[in-house]
């Protein structure tokens, strides 16, 4: 936003007659501005009203989850709605760990989202390195032999993943919750791309200090592709956190799932208790929503950028 | 060819070995997986075209593809929102924009199960806020989890608030790269906001507005985590309200129909397969157009 408004002005002040600046350029800014905005200060009640609205809808589930999550289950199921709870009931949060396996689910979320991601930068920036910086025989085809899986949509790799790792004898296990996702074409891609726009100066400089190539790649180019590691990071850990399909197909155990395909676990029961529900959820997303509010204008542009969850 | 020796190799080789065993060798396995027949007890025996000709004639398949498009088509409606949502968003000076942008974002990276959760609450037919505030406006709301078509509608309404932000902030980066006197020169030619918007906004935007509808189309043809959490997996509106997907997953890990999946998985990949090529098609004639 800040970007654009200070092109507006720039350019503005650039067409200002010649005369007109000799009276001082940085009022004249200001007064550009101010006329600016005032020609355009009705609309920016309209844009506050539909945006602060639409927010106020966007943001409004998690409010009313928090709001359940503190009331009695006969609230949630009150016919007329109960919009604050007589009592914060805050005992909900602790059933979450008598009514799920929480802190185990949690543990595994953590322990395969930090794998992944650890084993994803580390051997996506390798090979994307090799593939972009390297030359050597076959990399043509290595390189659209890993990238045509970018065309392919989950399902169809899913049944023989499934095979193989029940094969290893891995179902119901960490390894198998992580394996095929230690892997990734998309993270190979970007981070190839990343590469491929970076100086040879560098790298010839420090070839002629002597540096073999793991050096070079991890003392010199791969500090410099920290903003695209950084959208790699978040995507993975995303992804890992929030994926459901494979943890269901893996695990039958709900000791052993991911918190995502826990959750899942407690819907359909005839007696549902809402409010511990809600707390779980609750507790389940905070991490990642938590994340993303510190981080917030690097996930955004991350995200954008990269097209995909 | 003047190589690099041994490092490459030893760069690549982890990486190219796990998307070997765990992506590329599968496909192919699935691929031949759908022109084979499995037994109750495992082992399998060639079929040829057998599970295709099953799978178009399976009123299931249509259904599931109906679904999966009536789905598409709602949270497509979300695009026209988003275009509006981020010209508002790009007005220079406005303020909070930050505060909007994480606001429209928040759904999109929350977990998915767990956002379902507070959904299904809200669409419950009994004492969900929805059907309360219809009732307000005289409209007697269905039971929205159990009712075919109802179900999908209510899928929908979550996918498109989850996917709306993305869009949003999508086009939003297209519209940074308008250049303002386009629009100064409008409002000294006297041109309305609306006009400016229909004539400069939507024209110029049309590779973005483009790009957000085919990965809109493309992740809504993979629908399976909002239907699975929302419906729940016992729910017997299921079996009429499931996408392509929970229809591939149910025939290969609840029915476990390793070859009529395989064929499923293969019909899913032609569809992605198809769209992705009119994405290329057109983004080509658009830059040629340039």
């Amino acid at each position: 936003m800040t970007d654009r408004t200070t092109f507006v002005r720039t350019r503005t002040v650039d067409s200002v007659p010649a005369p007109v600046l000799g009276r001082g350029a940085p009022s004249t800014t200001a007064r550009t501005a101010r006329t600016r905005r005032g020609r355009r200060g009705g609309s920016h009640v309209v844009a506050h009203l539909v945006l602060g609205v639409g927010g106020l809808l966007m943001a409004f589930p998690f409010v009313w989850q928090i709001i359940m999550s503190l009331s009695t289950n006969t609230e949630v199921q009150s016919v007329t709605p109960v919009f604050w709870p007589a009592e914060l009931q805050w005992d909900n949060y602790a059933r979450v760990f008598d009514r799920l396996p929480f802190l185990s689910q949690l543990q595994t979320s953590v322990t395969i989202t930090v794998i992944r991601t650890v084993a994803q930068i580390l051997l996506c920036t390798l090979a994307g390195y090799a593939f972009a910086r390297m030359r050597f025989r076959g990399r043509g085809l290595l390189l659209a032999l890993v990238l045509s899986i970018l065309m392919v949509p989950s399902q169809v790799y899913l049944l023989s993943q499934y095979q193989l790792v029940q094969g290893f004898g891995l179902l119901d296990s960490l390894g198998g919750l992580v394996l095929p996702g230690l892997f990734s074409a998309f993270g190979t891609f970007l981070m190839r791309t990343a590469f491929l726009a970076m100086p040879a100066e560098l790298e010839e400089a420090a070839r002629l200090d002597g540096a073999n190539p793991f050096q070079i790649f991890w003392k010199v180019m791969l500090p410099l592709a920290m903003p695209s590691i950084s959208v790699l990071a978040i995507t993975t850990v995303l992804w890992s956190w929030n994926e459901l399909l494979w943890p269901l197909v893996v695990t039958t155990f709900s000791e052993k799932m991911p918190l995502s395909a826990g959750l899942a676990t407690l819907i359909g029961d005839r007696t549902t208790d809402y409010p511990v529900v809600m707390a779980a959820s609750l507790l389940a997303m905070a991490p990642v929503l938590i994340l993303f509010i510190v981080l917030q204008r690097r996930v955004i542009d991350g995200l954008a950028s990269s097209g995909l969850k | 060819m003047a190589g690099d020796g041994i490092w490459p190799w030893l760069f690549i080789a982890p990486l190219v070995a796990g998307i070997s065993v765990f992506y590329f060798w599968p496909v192919l396995q699935t691929a031949f997986y759908s022109l084979t027949d499995w037994g109750v007890f495992g082992g399998w025996t060639f079929a040829g075209f057998a599970n295709y000709v099953t799978l178009f004639a399976d009123p299931a398949l249509y259904l599931s593809l109906g679904n999966t498009l009536l789905y598409t088509a709602i949270v497509l409606l979300g695009i026209p929102i988003a275009v509006y949502l981020a010209s508002l968003l790009n007005l220079p000076g406005l303020r909070f924009a930050g505060l909007y942008r994480v606001l429209f974002f928040l759904p999109y990276v929350a977990m998915p199960t767990a956002v379902a959760m507070v959904w299904r609450v809200i669409f419950n037919g009994d004492f969900g806020l929805l059907n309360h505030a219809l009732a307000i406006v005289g409209i007697d709301g269905p039971y929205w989890i159990s009712t075919p078509g109802a179900a999908t509608v209510a899928v929908a309404i979550v996918g498109l608030w989850s996917s709306l932000g993305f869009s949003m902030i999508v086009l939003a980066a297209g519209l940074k790269n308008i250049p303002p006197e386009m629009y100064e020169a409008a409002e000294l030619d006297g041109a309305t906001r609306w006009r400016q918007f229909r004539s400069i906004t939507v024209p110029l935007l049309t590779p973005s507005i483009f790009f957000v509808t085919i990965i809109t189309v493309i992740s809504s043809f993979q629908l399976f985590d909002l239907l699975y959490a929302i419906l729940g997996s016992s729910n017997p509106v299921l079996p009429k309200s499931m996408s392509l997907v929970y229809f591939f997953y149910r025939e290969g890990f609840v029915n476990n129909d390793k070859g009529y999946a395989a064929a499923i998985a293969m019909v899913i990949f032609l569809i992605i397969g198809i769209v992705t090529a009119i994405q290329f098609r057109l983004q080509k004639r658009w830059v040629q157009g340039d």
